[in-house]
């Protein structure tokens, strides 16, 4: 039995720093262990808390690991086919304009088969945030390439390593949409430290702000972990994240109220 | 005092969607049908109801839109021809599985594959056997005229939220492109948030505090409950077939030979039995409106009382597969069709029918 | 000697022991138990006093099984 280290007389309500937002149910999540998508869920639902619109906020779920995001928010949300989450949210919004929309994809969702739905969503300026979880690989169906697999990263379907000759090369989406005239706000952020994660919630505060502005997609890509996928445990695939994922696809606004950020 | 106009059937869907108090509209063109983005463009409706009209960037996208807008509790609808119609089966199937309502309208042209712009009737088993992929069924309906194309908006809408069911109007080439009278009905107001909050609770309107959240997916892991949602699926399927079947019977009292044709084939079945009836010979005509739920009963009770009926449509033979399962073998059942966007003649359809029916 | 007295109450039944936390926090409160909860996973203990609620476990924790307590000494 391990020592206790309890402090029960510290625990009052006045000295309550965190606690799971109520936003989120407590339904346990299906993700593996370690996944950057329970953080990312964590993190939209303290907006949602702290910004207080959980009665005016519709969400919009995709097809993925994250196809059951649904059981986790305490919010009205939409299940889309695959890939067209964007089309989902363009219909919602033109509707209830006045409503906060949002939609949450993966990499294979939102940059392969929804690509189209993705740009023309983007293009139009439809006044939704896209939260786009990127960790360069199918999770859901076992590890296949996805369109944002490293050139060399090993995947199920890729399994000597992507050879961008023969499969074709990563995509970087977020570069794509930031330079559409109908994206108001793209950044790309990661969750796998304290310091990201509270400069990742940030991103996702404002995306949603914004939807106050009527400006245009506000899109937030966050770089994640596949531990699955990647064969690798939660530790070592942030490790493998920092040295491999992060040089490809960098972090930090792409844009900020409708202007380039020049690099 | 009616207002009467003239218009084009796919100029008369457009009217009848503002009119009916439509929220949305999200299509794609293609011919022949893009009469109706353009005219719903052209009148406005933002200004004159608040209806929204999109173009979006492809058919896959537009029935998208729908679900997210029809998921929301608002009347939501697009259109498009065969192959658009094709493009947007997904989203077809995921609608019926997630019990939406909405409206989609198909001004069918001949196939398959890009096939051509003419009129055709050869999208009849796919509108009316699902379409898309799982066990689901669509309300079809299936307008002979303008003024049923106007007509059958507002019906079409009033049955997909009654059953919380995607809604087909089965047009083609002919209905949609040709002008004719129509008699305008009233301006019905599109609801509002709290009458929509109040009539659908299960709308994704926003979580209201202390009530439960709205979930709209047809994702259902567990086969035992998959199977419940299809038992129930199945049972709204069986209540429309019940209380939703609609049909024309013209002559049929005294009918010894009978056409079954549904849309443009029946317009010109119906001068075909005029023909007939010139020459003595007693032709009736059986048009179902509802392809689904088909009019499986009166067909039925009239096999026991002509000699042979004859189906005559614009496609290689497909609604006869459903005649003839409706009659079970009591009389004799033949088709007649032209396609690949030929129309048959009246006199064509009536020397099929003495060649097929009669002397046959 | 430390100005604040931190504590975290971990929701172990809901851990899934991916020991991201144990990388996040600053004083090395976190490690791994022997036990396993009724899932199987081996969950999150605290190991020494030192917690000042800094909060980064539980803000890198992916299935917000953390909750974090701070008091002014």
């Amino acid at each position: 039995m391990e020592q206790n280290f309890d402090l029960p007389e510290i625990h009052t309500p006045e000295n309550l720093v965190y606690t799971k937002t109520k936003v989120l149910t407590d339904n346990v999540m299906h993700y593996c262990p370690g996944c950057g998508h329970g953080t990312v869920h964590r993190l939209i639902a303290e907006v949602i808390d702290e910004m207080g619109i959980q009665d005016q906020v519709i969400g919009v779920a995709p097809v993925g690991c994250s196809v059951l995001a649904y059981n986790y928010f305490d919010i009205d949300m939409q299940e889309a086919a695959h890939g067209r989450a964007p089309a989902l949210a363009t219909g919602i919004k033109r509707v209830f304009p006045e409503k906060f929309v949002f939609t949450y994809q993966g990499d294979g969702d939102l940059a392969a088969i929804g690509t189209a739905e993705t740009i023309h969503a983007c293009n139009r300026g439809e006044n939704i945030t896209i939260i786009f979880i990127n960790n360069g690989i199918y999770g859901m169906t076992g590890g296949q390439m996805a369109p944002t697999t490293l050139p060399g990263m090993p995947t199920s379907t890729s399994p000597y390593g992507r050879d961008v000759k023969m499969m074709g090369n990563p995509l970087k989406i977020t570069e794509l949409v930031a330079m559409l005239p109908g994206t108001y706000f793209v950044t790309r952020q990661a969750v796998h430290t304290p310091a990201l994660v509270r400069k990742t919630k940030k991103a996702i505060r404002m995306a949603f702000e914004n939807q106050k502005l009527n400006r245009g997609v506000s899109f937030v890509e966050i770089v994640s972990n596949c531990n699955s996928g990647w064969k690798l445990t939660p530790v070592q695939a942030i490790k493998w994240l920092e040295e491999n994922m992060l040089p490809f696809y960098p972090l930090g606004d792409l844009k900020v109220n409708g202007e380039m950020v020049s690099k | 005092m009616k207002e009467l106009r003239l218009m084009k059937g796919n100029e008369a869907i457009a009217e009848a969607a503002i009119r009916a108090g439509a929220d949305a509209y999200f299509g794609y063109p293609i011919t022949p049908q893009s009469e109706v983005i353009e005219y719903l463009m052209a009148e406005k409706p933002h200004e004159r109801t608040g209806m929204v009209v999109l173009q979006a960037e492809s058919e896959v996208a537009a029935i998208n839109m729908v679900y997210g807008a029809a998921a929301c509790g608002k009347r939501a609808m697009t259109s498009s021809s065969s192959p658009g119609i094709s493009l947007k089966q997904e989203g077809i199937s995921y609608i019926a599985g997630a019990e939406l309502p909405c409206l989609i309208l198909n001004v069918v042209r001949g196939g398959p594959g890009l096939g051509t712009i003419q009129p055709s009737q050869s999208d009849y088993f796919q509108a009316t056997k699902g379409g898309g992929h799982g066990d689901y069924r669509l309300i079809v309906l299936a307008p002979a005229s303008v003024q049923e194309m106007y007509d059958f908006v507002k019906l079409s809408f009033d049955l997909a939220f009654k059953y919380r069911n995607p809604v087909m109007i089965l047009s083609d080439g002919v209905i949609g492109q040709m002008m004719e009278k129509v008699e305008i009905g009233e301006q019905y107001p599109r609801l509002t948030n709290e009458q929509i909050d109040e009539l659908y609770p299960w709308a994704t309107t926003g979580k209201k505090p202390g009530k439960d959240r709205r979930i709209i997916t047809s994702l259902e892991l567990d086969p035992g409950r998959q199977e419940q949602h299809n038992l129930k699926l199945q049972a709204k399927y069986k209540k429309m077939q019940e209380e939703e079947v609609r049909y024309e019977a013209l002559n049929c009292e005294d009918a010894e030979y009978l056409l079954v044709a549904f849309g443009s084939s029946a317009r010109i079945c119906q001068k075909a039995m005029d023909l007939g009836r010139a020459k003595g010979l007693k032709i009736g005509l059986l048009r179902p409106i509802t392809l689904f739920p088909f009019p499986s009963k009166i067909l039925h009770e009239l096999a026991t009382k002509v000699k042979g009926m004859l189906t005559v449509e614009m496609n290689a033979g497909q609604m006869v597969e459903d005649v003839r399962l409706a009659v079970c073998g009591k009389v004799k059942v033949e088709h007649y069709g032209r396609f690949g966007g030929m129309i048959p003649s009246p006199a064509e359809v009536l020397h099929a029918l003495e060649t097929k029916i009669i002397g046959g | 000697m430390a100005k604040v007295k931190g504590d975290v109450v971990i929701d172990i039944e809901r851990c899934k022991g991916c020991e991201v936390c144990t990388t996040a926090c600053p004083n090395e409160v976190l490690a791994m138990s022997t036990q396993v909860n009724s899932k199987g996973y081996r969950f999150v203990v605290k190991v020494n006093a030192d917690c000042i609620g800094c909060a980064n476990c539980a803000i890198v924790c992916p299935d917000g099984v953390i909750t974090v307590y701070k008091s002014k000494v």
